[in-house]
């Protein structure tokens, strides 16, 4: 008896593994879904007489080629730019804003409703600047309005928004939640405007 | 003598294949599960780049797509090294737009025309120059929803 044969190993509960293994991954695994920033292009219009607006209303964002920021007329890092938005946006300079909480600078913009972000670039920029600056500056009015959101109805702008788009989301909760979002959006409108690039 | 003939052939027992179609149906049905489809085969570079801002875009039927960025390398000798668009599987100048546009917006359901979005996926690298050609040329047709596709992650880095 110096070698014995090898018992069968019982491969009866293989498919058992298997299954598992199977549930696990389908479980875990998400199937990539796309996500980027949604912006909404301005229509092309003749504008003969241009509403005047205050030069301390606008807040000038530029890009150059080498993908440095000048921000009215400073230059600034990215790091600093969504600050910076945000303290421009709710200054309230004119008192008229009552839920502003900016510093009611006389020389910085009047209210959220006046005050107008314009982005500007190079045509050498890269998109990937591009892109940071969008973000930067998309981040500072969800920033208000999602401290607004959550003070009036306690919850963040962005949960409302993810509960309006939800597919799941009834009908009757959705016409509930639309005029509270209309109503967050009219506080801090969104009014950024992006010059065509120079040539 | 024959006793012990037998023990040295009985001392490799076969290894039971009975599980081996479960195995093979598991990895059938995660790679099934796990991939994307892809509906067009990218000719460029698409390195998305970050930001973390985003929306998700969940309905398929309401998107369609503009690559943008430099031909992948094993095209570079064919198309050069300039910034290109793409459209469905094929290079294209940012004139075809309009008619790629109008193409989507027919091939789609009627009620979806007004809620159709473009996604711009466009490389990195990508100069802002033909970017701006081709947002003007999406205002000419009147298709103002975009959205600018970008991997998760934070801008400063």
């Amino acid at each position: 008896m110096a070698k014995r044969s090898a018992p069968e190993v019982n491969a009866g509960s293989m498919a058992d593994i298997a299954f598992l293994l199977l549930i696990f991954f389908l479980v875990t695994t998400t199937i990539e879904t796309d996500q980027g920033i949604n912006r909404k292009l301005p229509p092309i219009e003749d504008v003969t007489d241009p509403p005047e607006i205050k030069m301390k209303n606008i807040f000038t964002v530029l890009v150059n080629k080498n993908d440095q920021l000048l921000v009215e007329d400073n230059v600034m890092e990215l790091s600093e730019l969504r600050e910076a938005a945000i303290a421009f946006l709710d200054n309230g300079g004119d008192g008229s804003c009552t839920y502003c909480k900016g510093e009611k600078d006389p020389a910085s913009s009047d209210n959220p409703d006046k005050a107008i972000i314009s982005l500007q670039n190079d045509a050498e920029t890269s998109y990937k600047a591009y892109i940071s600056v969008q973000n930067e500056l998309v981040a500072a009015y969800y920033f208000l309005r999602d401290r607004e959101c959550k003070a009036k109805y306690g919850k963040t702008f962005r949960e409302l928004e993810a509960m309006f788009e939800d597919p799941k989301t009834t009908e009757g909760v959705r016409l509930r939640i639309e005029p509270l979002i209309k109503d967050i959006q009219t506080m801090f409108p969104q009014k950024l405007s992006e010059a065509e690039p120079k040539k | 003598m024959s006793k012990f003939k037998k023990k040295k052939g009985s001392q490799t027992p076969e290894i039971s294949t009975a599980s081996l179609p479960d195995i093979v149906f598991m990895l059938l049905f995660f790679f099934m599960v796990a991939t994307v489809m892809r509906d067009n085969d990218l000719l460029l570079q698409n390195a998305l780049p970050k930001a973390d801002q985003v929306t998700k875009l969940e309905k398929k039927d309401r998107v369609m797509f503009i690559y943008a960025g430099k031909p992948h390398e094993r095209y570079q000798s064919r198309f050069g090294s300039g910034d290109k668009i793409q459209l469905n599987d094929r290079l294209s100048e940012v004139s075809d737009i309009r008619n790629f546009v109008l193409a989507e917006r027919a091939s789609r359901n009627p009620e979806l025309e007004k809620v159709l979005t473009t996604a711009l996926k466009v490389d990195k690298d990508t100069k802002m120059g033909i970017i701006g050609d081709v947002k003007q040329e999406l205002r000419k047709i009147e298709q103002y929803k975009v959205n600018y596709t970008t991997q998760k992650g934070s801008v400063l880095e």
